[in-house]
């Protein structure tokens, strides 16, 4: 019962506040409540019973990622006039994306792609290491091709700011 | 049905002292600070208000109270408001992790308490995620100022944040892999037994933890030679600029209430926590725990009125070409030692 309140709170505040990131218009506003979004976010991995998620989702989310964000957003010093062109995306290409996405959630979901995933939690508590272990043996394979993707996406930024500075 | 009740009722007054405490702990800390200055620089610090003015911080906390609240006209004013609580309430949420010992028996009615509020398994990272958080309101009280030095202050608070929360957290994986736990009371367990079994002195990698820690720790809640977001030399004060009054207050809290967290990290990581010692149990442990703190507090206030500040691009350099790779290599020492 008091779970199910905090879900509802916790889920209800998260689509609230992602609504808020993208309808306000003022950058600093929309980063602020993706900032709770994510909160939330971390709010319901604790009742999946994943305390340790939920702490990885605040300290890189939160803590790493979006104060980036932040940063970028101000050193921008993004004044009223240039939140219009930024943020106009007009046409079907936006709705196309969005629909995309959506379809491709619920196909996964419904198709049984989240099904080895389901089983796993939600009973009872994940502690780290079998966290740490089912990570390096089971999904080694995943965990392997993200890193590399990061690597990428790492080498990709530094080779950008370099070829700009001439 | 009692059972749950008592538990619940427990936590619940562990909160509330925890939390009074916290509040009050600025007041004879700010004193100290100055009294420390003052003898540093061989002049006296505060003398007018009571003995050797130690009623100077109530007369502080008077005048902070009563001071006008100015809002800039060009502010942001919500967020303005916002951001001094954001900055202290994550500060006062890490100690909720935070073990003060293993347990103590209340004298009269054989009840046992153990002195934490909560034993996460996941506590250090726990800590280390929540005190991150606290960045958000010297930054976004930088930005609701609508002042250039306040932004200035606010933007070289989260590159500074961003550059040292990594090397922290390398930091502290040395403990966590000696340990294998993230859970503090764990972590200090694996150091009980005499001096010689504290992660600072598992050598050769443990003083060199520690000194990572340690200038992280300082870059980490602001302290000199780091405080590069309120520098008084070319920033006026940096993101609290526009503050005034009990909003200022609020900053100030945070800051001493997060030197005091990064005390008790540093205690329970490398110093063995409540471990005695001299191995003789002449004094309680939680005595030997706030002893150990209290000297690292004074640790950061000599520090203070000792060092310059770094330049900002030094800040940067120390952070990203000597620590991170120090820490990485260090982790890698780890690593072969344990196997």
């Amino acid at each position: 019962m008091f779970e199910e309140l905090l879900f509802i709170f916790f889920s209800a505040t998260a689509i609230g506040s992602a609504l808020g990131v993208v309808l306000m218009r003022n950058p600093v506003y929309c980063a602020v409540s993706l900032v709770v979004c994510l909160f939330q976010v971390a709010g319901l991995f604790m009742l999946l019973r994943s305390p340790f998620l939920a702490v990885v989702q605040v300290f890189i989310y939160v803590g790493a990622v979006m104060v980036l964000f932040l940063f970028a957003i101000m050193l921008l010093d993004m004044k009223q006039i240039r939140y219009e062109r930024l943020f106009s995306a007009r046409g079907w290409v936006p709705y196309a994306v969005v629909a995309g996405i959506a379809i491709e959630f619920v196909a996964v979901i419904y198709g049984g792609g989240m099904d080895a995933l389901m089983k796993v939690g939600a009973t009872k508590a994940v502690d780290v290491k079998t966290f740490g272990r089912v990570l390096f043996t089971e999904y080694l394979f995943p965990f392997e091709v993200i890193s590399l993707l990061l690597l990428v996406a790492m080498v990709g930024a530094i080779v950008m700011v370099k070829r700009s500075r001439g | 049905m009692t059972e749950a009740f008592i538990e619940v009722a427990i936590i619940f007054v562990k909160v509330v002292v925890l939390g009074f405490i916290l509040f009050s702990l600025p007041l004879p800390l700010t004193w100290l600070e100055r009294k420390i200055a003052g003898h540093i620089q061989v002049r006296l610090g505060p003398f007018r208000v009571g003995p050797h003015g130690v009623l100077q911080p109530f007369a502080d906390m008077v005048k902070m109270l009563f001071k006008e609240d100015v809002i800039p006209e060009q502010a942001d004013r919500l967020l303005f408001r916002f951001a001094p609580i954001v900055s202290m309430v994550p500060i006062f949420m890490v100690f909720v992790a935070i073990p003060f010992g293993e347990s103590w028996t209340i004298p009269y009615i054989n009840k046992e308490v153990t002195l934490y509020v909560a034993d996460m398994n996941v506590g250090l990272l726990y800590i280390l995620a929540i005190s991150g958080v606290a960045v958000y309101g010297i930054i976004l009280g930088g930005w609701a100022s609508n002042s250039k030095y306040a932004l200035l202050g606010g933007l070289r608070s989260s590159a500074q944040m961003i550059s040292y929360e990594v090397a922290l957290t390398f930091a502290c994986i040395g403990v966590v892999m000696l340990a294998s736990s993230l859970n503090l009371i764990d972590i200090v367990r694996a150091q009980t037994g005499g001096v010689t079994n504290w992660n600072v002195f598992y050598l050769p990698v443990g003083p060199v933890w520690f000194v990572i820690f340690f200038i992280a720790g300082l870059a980490e809640i602001n302290r000199i030679p780091f405080d590069l977001p309120e520098d008084e030399g070319t920033l006026a004060a940096g993101f609290h600029v526009e503050y005034s009054g009990i909003r200022f207050a609020y900053f100030m809290l945070a800051e001493y209430i997060a030197m005091v967290s990064m005390s008790v990290l540093a205690v329970i990581l490398f110093f063995g926590g409540w471990d005695d010692p001299t191995g003789l149990g002449w004094l309680p442990p939680i005595v030997w725990f706030l002893l150990k703190v209290g000297f690292f507090v004074y640790l950061f206030m000599w520090i203070r009125f000792t060092l310059p500040r770094y330049r900002y691009d030094q800040l940067m350099t120390i952070g990203w070409k000597i620590l991170i790779p120090l820490s990485l290599l260090n982790i890698l020492v780890t690593g072969w030692m344990i196997i």
